[in-house]
């Protein structure tokens, strides 16, 4: 990429020409063909040193990588040489793209074959071809669908955050003062890493013993605070801290939402005479539904990502019941070193995500044509 | 304060609802807020407080500095970070340093790398017209976006393994690339909605003053779109900084973030409570400075983000 910056200034001295010539059209062919040569090459090279074949090569796969990187970059030039002025404009794009297909959609492809091996590191045998093994062992794992089960809660529980970051949303656009203030302290939370967060609240606000949480428990007639004991409780806790670090970004786009609302708009709904919960189940919610949407949508994307306070909070416990498909088959591996059925168990949610996000975006934009 | 006078009008607007009603619902209003500061700040101020504690105070749930218990340094005392310590040796110290840094760069690191892709990326999706095979602008812009719902566990593996064989696994910069790719949606959604609002004459300007493509984008477009940038540098650094899921998964010693390292130690069990709350003090020190002062572009870079 940084070799483009002197050719573009090379190609601006010819301004007139839309069409590169000839000759340079050659040298570009020629440029992408000859990288294209010498990467099939090392990778070749490569392959056969790891299947035995021969012994020259590299110690690790690293130089296929800068093999890659050059390719890439003879790609970019060859593509200014052959095809001049949408060569520099193709420019803008290759890097972003080259850069997703290594690193997405390779590993994904690469993550697809893994997910058909029966492959545990920590055994000394190394990978075998297993088909759909790990599919079939899959169906028979509770605990993978007792996870996707929480994970319907959690999802689920969206809903709830929605609502509270709607009323405080509400809050902040009402006429108060030192609005900037609060909004900067509920905001707080969003930057804060899950993992603290998972000592601060999960480990010692809610602690059993001496946490704050439970004295106030304790305090108000609950004998046995324990967030963590029971099934339901500890599902909750959890949900409560992941909500507590997810509220405010809810919060901040419906604020923005509220702030665009054309002022007539309420105006003329208090004209009509509506007292504030009609103005708002009438007026304010209906306006704010595409945003609504949106935001939802969003957070629901997040949430199924949700890890990190569940591994180190309740790793799953108690029984399960606060595990999700992450931290279940983070665990997979780093209990059992089975990355195999790890990775199917990981693509079989990915494909679940799909579908449902698919579906949540077809229904949504149905349902905002039929409010419009 | 602005606000104030502003708010003052429309309550007057109001026909005779009694006094005593609307001061009721004043009162509920800001009794709402307080009640909403407390969730957010108590941890905080809990966290902060307790790497002051000792044991005591720890186990009798002591809450105000000064007037129920003593502050000592003592929970910084095991960082190596208190003013006794600040200057002598510290193997804890030396580590936690090395895990900031850590931190530091790969945060820093990723954030840049997906800043200029994403920005170049966005500039063309923006400008031009693409066609490759089926796709067009929409499409391509929906590849890019599309990455936001893969959950990390299923890039985590195959990296992995991948990372195994090109000796990157514990390195600083195989984890950039990790990062950059979890952020770069992000900044091209970001970047693409910052030049849609940057008007095209001002490129076809710069084309008649006769600078090329890259020369309009460079020197004219690039300077305007800096606020843009900012933006969505400070949301990537501050996704990037929390980041744990991969970081748990793929370092081990050399290249180990901080929030591995608060991770690795809650883990533990019968842990000084005092330390543990100094590491996550400095854990989320910096990014609630970020917060505070630079409130206004994490919200204007989540609105661009998500409010259209």
């Amino acid at each position: 990429m940084q070799n483009s910056v002197p050719i573009s200034d090379d190609a601006h001295h010819q301004p007139v020409a839309k069409r590169a010539p000839g000759s340079r059209k050659a040298v570009g062919r020629a440029l992408v063909l000859l990288a294209s040569l010498g990467f099939l090459l090392v990778l070749l090279i490569q392959v056969l040193r790891t299947t035995g074949t021969i012994t020259a090569g590299f110690s690790d796969w690293r130089p296929i990588l800068i093999a890659y990187l050059v390719w890439a970059a003879a790609f970019g030039v060859g593509q200014v040489l052959t095809r001049g002025e949408r060569g520099q404009r193709a420019l803008f794009l290759l890097p972003a793209v080259f850069f997703t297909v290594a690193v997405v959609i390779f590993p994904t492809i690469f993550g697809i074959y893994i997910a058909s091996l029966d492959w545990n590191l920590s055994s000394i045998e190394g990978p075998r071809f297993s088909g759909f093994d790990n599919v079939r062992g899959m169906l028979n794992d509770t605990y993978y669908w007792n996870a996707l089960g929480n994970m319907v809660f959690y999802t689920v529980a969206v809903l709830g955050e929605y609502a509270i970051a709607f009323g405080l949303a509400l809050l902040l656009s009402a006429e108060i003062r030192a609005r900037k203030f609060f909004r900067v302290v509920f905001l707080l939370p969003m930057m804060l890493s899950p993992v603290a967060v998972s000592w601060m609240i999960g480990k010692s606000l809610l602690e059993y013993r001496f946490g704050p949480a439970a004295t106030l428990a304790r305090y108000l007639g609950w004998d046995n605070p324990a967030f963590f004991a029971s099934p339901w409780m500890a599902r909750f806790s959890i949900q409560a801290m992941d909500a507590w670090v997810s509220i405010p970004f809810i919060m901040i786009i419906l604020l923005a939402g509220l702030q665009a609302m054309p002022k007539e708009v309420q105006e003329a709904a208090k004209v009509d005479g509506a007292n504030g919960w009609q103005s708002f189940w009438h007026v304010t919610f209906p306006i704010m539904l595409p945003v609504s949407i949106t935001v939802l949508i969003i957070r629901i994307i997040f949430k199924l990502k949700l890890a990190d306070i569940v591994i180190n909070v309740t790793a799953g416990g108690p029984g399960g019941a606060t595990d999700t498909v992450s931290s279940f088959i983070y665990r997979v591996y780093r209990d059992r070193s089975n990355v195999g059925y790890g990775t199917a168990l990981a693509m079989v949610y990915l494909l679940l995500i799909i579908v449902l996000l698919t579906l949540m975006l077809r229904a949504s934009k149905r349902w905002t044509q039929k409010v419009e | 304060m602005v606000i104030s006078t502003v708010a003052s009008n429309p309550i007057r607007k109001r026909p005779a609802a009694p006094r005593a009603r609307r001061m009721l619902g004043r009162a509920l209003i800001y009794a709402a807020l307080l009640l909403w500061t407390f969730i957010c700040l108590f941890p905080i101020y809990w966290t902060v407080t307790t790497s002051f504690k000792s044991a005591v105070d720890v186990t009798q749930a002591h809450l105000i500095p000064w007037v129920d218990f003593q502050p000592d340094w003592k929970g910084w005392r095991s960082l190596g970070l208190s003013p006794d310590t600040l200057f002598g040796t510290s193997t804890a110290r030396s580590e936690f340093m090395n895990r900031f840094v850590n931190s530091i760069i790969t945060s820093v690191g990723a954030s840049l790398l997906a800043l200029v892709l994403g920005s170049l990326a966005a500039y063309g999706l923006s400008r031009f017209r693409y066609k490759f095979a089926w796709m067009r602008n929409d499409d391509i812009l929906f590849f890019f976006m599309s990455q936001l719902i893969l959950p990390p566990v299923v890039l985590a593996l195959p990296f992995l393994v991948l990372y195994k064989a090109l000796a990157l696994l514990d390195t600083t910069f195989g984890l950039i690339l990790l990062y950059t790719l979890t952020v770069l949606p992000i900044v091209i959604w970001i970047m693409r909605d910052q030049f849609n609002a940057i008007p095209i004459e001002l490129d076809e300007a710069a084309f008649v003053d006769g600078l090329s493509t890259w020369g309009a984008f460079l020197r004219i477009i690039l300077p305007l779109a800096v606020p843009g940038m900012v933006a969505a540098f400070i949301l990537s650094l501050v996704l990037c900084w929390n980041e744990y899921f991969f970081a748990a998964l793929l370092t081990s010693t050399d290249a180990k973030t901080l929030p591995v390292m608060v991770a690795s130690q809650t883990g533990s069990q019968g842990i000084n409570w005092w330390s543990m709350a100094a590491l996550s003090t400095a854990a989320i020190a910096p990014l609630v400075v970020v917060g505070i002062f630079l409130e206004r572009y994490i919200v204007s870079g989540l609105t661009t983000g998500a409010g259209k």
